[in-house]
């Protein structure tokens, strides 16, 4: 029912760009215009396939030609770049704390951006699940087992990568509602799962490396994308969805002042408004992004497993609260390494 | 033989001077000084506290003693190396030479997959140490190893013209008057090689103390263990606090400058006491 | 320990005693395990998948303007700093003045910065935020997240080697070459071109190396001044980074192949310089 709601939307809005945008002089071709997406890590294949597919789409409506270039990198270091000036029209990020961040030390994107799109402005979602060795030897299930003695997990740092903090958060909340809203302990029982951690590499994709071709670990915590890349590509693991994880939803924005500046706004709203429909929907899918649309899944021929998730407004609030009482310096990751109760 | 003789005879000090001066002071001092002002934006308690936490000073204590260790043994292989590049013949020798630059020229990141898999327990490296019961990747060894080899071309660089240089007529007389081969190379040698020696383990250690890229593969990135500081100037950087990364960034650079500025008035004084 | 034999450049000893077995022994030792081993780990795994796998990252066109971009950076880098180099190794070597130690401190300075913090020092004045970035903006000049930041970037990563390489060379010479040549009735150019250069030759030479090599493999400046934006502002290494980060690790370690090139660079300037050397000879104004 969401879905159709995002459709109804959409067409509305689409119908008023058509109406109230600057209708395309009949005669001649508009200028070619350049788009700057700025993005994180792991979504290049994702957009990549969808760049093409708006550029098609925008030159049959419009009969302009638009090339998107592409960065990635780390969320918070692209956010940092674009704080500095990086010339983005489009920021689509691992974390709404980046673009939040983005709003406030440039003001370089309008307040307010969640609610400008459908969705908190988050067109696919994601979830945390855990990727053991073939046949899960240590029968890894769920949360607890990570926190037993003798397995050995693998998760990046919280400080150095975004995808870590969703683990974090998502270990933190599962213990929460385990145990009747007990902050103390689900910090225990989040502290004795890093007591399990041999090895915080600074990324995602370095711990993944660690997990499968160094071979160390007996689950890797992770995105479900990922991990279902992972699973696709090399046989040798297999994917366990833990009872309940959290929704992880990398929200997308319009950099107002500089797609004005560019003078390519309108593009850029509808690049951002397209990633709704079902075409986009289908990619993302394809890619292992868990699409809006009810729909998307079965036609792009991918199934995603049954998950139950809690957001991350419904038990930390904001980022912004579970940034400074989590991962800021001093915060609860930074104790649970002092007291020395994670692995020695 | 090297004191100042009347001042002028060689000309181009002024222009080489004002050169170098001028370039130094765009290049080097005014971005300086955007980071100290950065910093200094910071309420001083606060600065102190940021740079003072346990954890920073444990990765500060790693990143000076691996980078110390890393350089030291490049200090004395790299010289043989050098040596044994610049003096003698054998096969592949040209092309040994050529390949010394390489851990420059990979990229970091590469360099740090490349290393943890050989150093890990499957690898080639780490499978020879693990039935020792010695482990590599993940441990302060595996920093030591990365810095080892992103820091290697230095010395052997900053020798080879040097050993170029010798005069092996003078080797030659030393030992004509009775010297033995440990004399020759200990008075004779070594004080015409110190100063190449000396830039080459200056350089070496400022680079390994800056490394980041290759090092946090092989590191593990443990608070208090194996954290080096580069890592967490990352970390604040990570969480916008500007601020602080240039807090931390100024105290290792403060360190670092005055370990090379003793290092340099050490070389001035034995190159004066010798002369 | 060496046969007697006039200083010019001869033929070099062949091992033959022990002490020569065991210096040799030694250096390959050590430059297998650093040096070999990890270099030939990373283009195993680049022909890991085979030949088509190998080639097709390099053909993207991604990766050529990465390679354009890492030369344009490393073109702009090492003339500059070689020029700045044997300047401040002419002041600093040749003559006596107060602040000395201080200079060559300075020089050393830039080894001293987190590469991450230099590059955050150009983000500090010419970034959005920063001393110069509102006005840059409103002129629409780019310096950083364009060309001109990754090589100014560049340039300050790789500006001691050059004239870290030639001070002692040049101390070591003394200046007594230098001061008859003049007394001698040649100008200052005709000195430095005759007298010191053909003895600071294999110095320059290896600082120029150094500075390239170092030009072209520069990461951690150049990815906070770059944007990572895939086919304009990404150097090779950064272009590496991305491929990692995709999960495409055996392109990466196929472009990262490429930069074993740069050992060809090497060999080929060294026998150039080696010929020249055999032709010319050397201290012919001796």
């Amino acid at each position: 029912m969401k879905a159709v709601r995002v459709l109804g939307v959409d067409l509305l809005i689409t119908l008023l760009t058509l109406i109230g945008g600057p209708l395309p002089v009949a005669t001649a071709a508009p200028a070619p215009v350049t788009l700057l997406n700025v993005s994180y890590d792991p979504t290049r294949e994702f957009y990549s396939a969808y760049n093409a597919a708006f550029s098609k789409f925008w030159l049959a409506k419009t009969g302009q030609t638009v090339t998107v270039q592409q960065s990635h990198g780390g969320s918070g270091k692209q956010a940092m770049s674009i704080i500095n000036g990086l010339s983005a029209d489009i920021v689509t990020l691992a974390l709404a704390y980046d673009i939040d961040a983005i709003v406030k030390q440039s003001g370089l994107i309008a307040p307010g951006w969640a609610a400008r799109l459908p969705d908190n402005s988050c067109p696919y979602t994601s979830t945390i699940v855990f990727l053991v060795r073939k046949g899960n030897p240590k029968s890894v299930k769920d949360w607890d087992d990570l926190a037993r003695p003798g397995v050995s997990v693998i998760t990046p740092n919280p400080k150095t990568s975004g995808g870590a903090r969703w683990n974090y958060l998502a270990a933190w909340g599962y213990a929460l509602r385990k145990n009747k809203n007990d902050a103390r302990a689900a910090r225990d029982f989040v502290a004795g799962i890093f007591r399990n951690v041999p090895v915080l590499d600074a990324g995602a994709r370095g711990s993944a490396i660690t997990f499968t071709e160094r071979g160390m670990g007996d689950v890797l915590v992770g995105w479900e994308n990922e991990a279902m890349l992972a699973a696709g590509q090399a046989r040798g693991f297999e994917i366990v969805v833990p009872s309940l994880s959290i929704l992880a939803e990398p929200p997308v924005a319009l950099v107002n002042k500089v797609s004005e500046k560019n003078g390519n706004t309108e593009v850029a709203k509808a690049y951002l408004k397209y990633l709704y429909e079902e075409e986009a929907q289908v990619l993302a899918a394809k890619n292992y992004y868990r699409p809006r649309s009810k729909s998307a899944a079965a036609k792009a021929g991918v199934t995603f497993p049954k998950v139950k998730t809690f957001s991350l407004k419904e038990i930390f609030k904001s980022w912004e609260t579970a940034q400074k009482e989590h991962f800021s310096d001093g915060g609860t990751f930074d104790g649970i390494y002092k007291a020395g109760e994670a692995a020695k | 033989m090297k004191q100042p003789r009347k001042p002028g005879v060689i000309p181009g000090f002024g222009l080489c001077l004002g050169y170098t001066l001028s370039y130094l002071g765009l290049l080097v001092l005014v971005p300086l000084a955007a980071l100290i002002i950065k910093s200094a934006g910071l309420d001083w308690a606060w600065f102190l506290h940021t740079v003072t936490e346990p954890r920073v000073l444990a990765a500060y204590r790693l990143s000076f003693l691996a980078s110390f260790i890393a350089a030291g043994i490049n200090v004395v292989f790299g010289a043989v190396a050098a040596w044994v590049l610049v003096r003698y013949q054998f096969p592949g020798r040209r092309l040994l030479n050529a390949v010394v630059d390489l851990p420059f020229a990979l990229p970091t990141a590469v360099s740090g997959i490349a290393l943890t898999a050989l150093c890990s327990p499957g690898g080639w490296i780490g499978g020879l140490a693990a039935p020792l019961g010695i482990k590599i990747a993940f441990t302060q060894l595996g920093v030591i190893i990365a810095l080892t080899f992103i820091s290697l071309p230095f010395v052997i660089r900053a020798l080879q013209p040097a050993i170029k240089d010798l005069d092996p007529a003078v080797e030659e007389a030393a030992r004509v008057l009775g010297a033995s081969p440990a004399q020759t190379f200990l008075r004779v040698i070594v004080p015409s090689l110190a100063p190449a020696l000396l830039t080459g383990f200056t350089l070496a250690f400022a680079r390994a103390l800056g490394e980041y890229g290759s090092v946090i593969f092989i590191s593990g990135n443990m608070p208090h263990k194996t954290e080096i500081a580069p890592l967490l100037i990352a970390v604040k950087l990570e969480q916008y606090d500007v601020a602080g990364a240039a807090a931390i960034a100024v105290v290792m650079m403060a360190a670092a400058f005055t370990l090379l500025v003793s290092i340099n008035l050490l070389q001035r004084r034995n190159l004066h006491g010798t002369a | 320990m060496e046969p007697l034999k006039p200083s010019a450049a001869g033929a070099l000893p062949r091992i033959d005693t022990w002490p020569r077995k065991l210096l040799l022994a030694v250096a390959l030792g050590y430059l297998t395990l650093f040096l070999a081993l990890p270099v030939a780990f990373i283009l195993i795994q680049a022909l890991a998948k085979g030949w088509q796998a190998y080639l097709a990252p390099l053909r993207d066109p991604a990766a050529l303007a990465a390679v354009k971009l890492t030369l344009y950076a490393a073109a702009l880098a090492v003339p500059l700093n070689l020029v700045f180099g044997v300047a401040a190794a002419w002041c600093i070597a040749k003559f006596e003045f107060k602040g000395k130690t201080a200079l060559i401190a300075l020089i050393d300075l830039p080894l001293t910065i987190s590469p991450v913090i230099s590059g955050l020092m150009f983000v500090l004045i010419f970034g959005l935020q920063g001393w110069l970035g509102p006005w840059l903006g409103g002129h629409n000049i780019s310096i950083i997240f364009a060309a001109p930041g990754i090589a100014l970037a560049t340039v300050f990563v790789t500006l001691p080697f050059v004239a870290r390489e030639l001070i002692p060379l040049m101390a070591e010479r003394g200046k007594d070459d230098e001061e008859a040549s003049v007394l001698l009735g040649a100008d200052g150019w005709q000195t430095f071109w005759l007298v010191t250069l053909p003895g600071i030759k294999w110095g320059l030479f290896y600082g120029v190396v150094l500075s390239a090599a170092r030009a072209i493999g520069e990461f951690g400046a150049v990815s906070m001044v770059s944007g990572h934006i895939r086919g304009r502002t990404n150097t090779l290494t950064l272009h590496v980074e991305t491929l990692y980060n995709e999960y495409n690790m055996t392109a990466a370690f196929a472009v990262s192949s490429l930069l074993v090139l740069l050992a060809l660079f090497t060999l080929a300037a060294q026998a150039l310089i080696s010929a020249r050397e055999e032709a010319g000879g050397r201290g012919e104004i001796l």
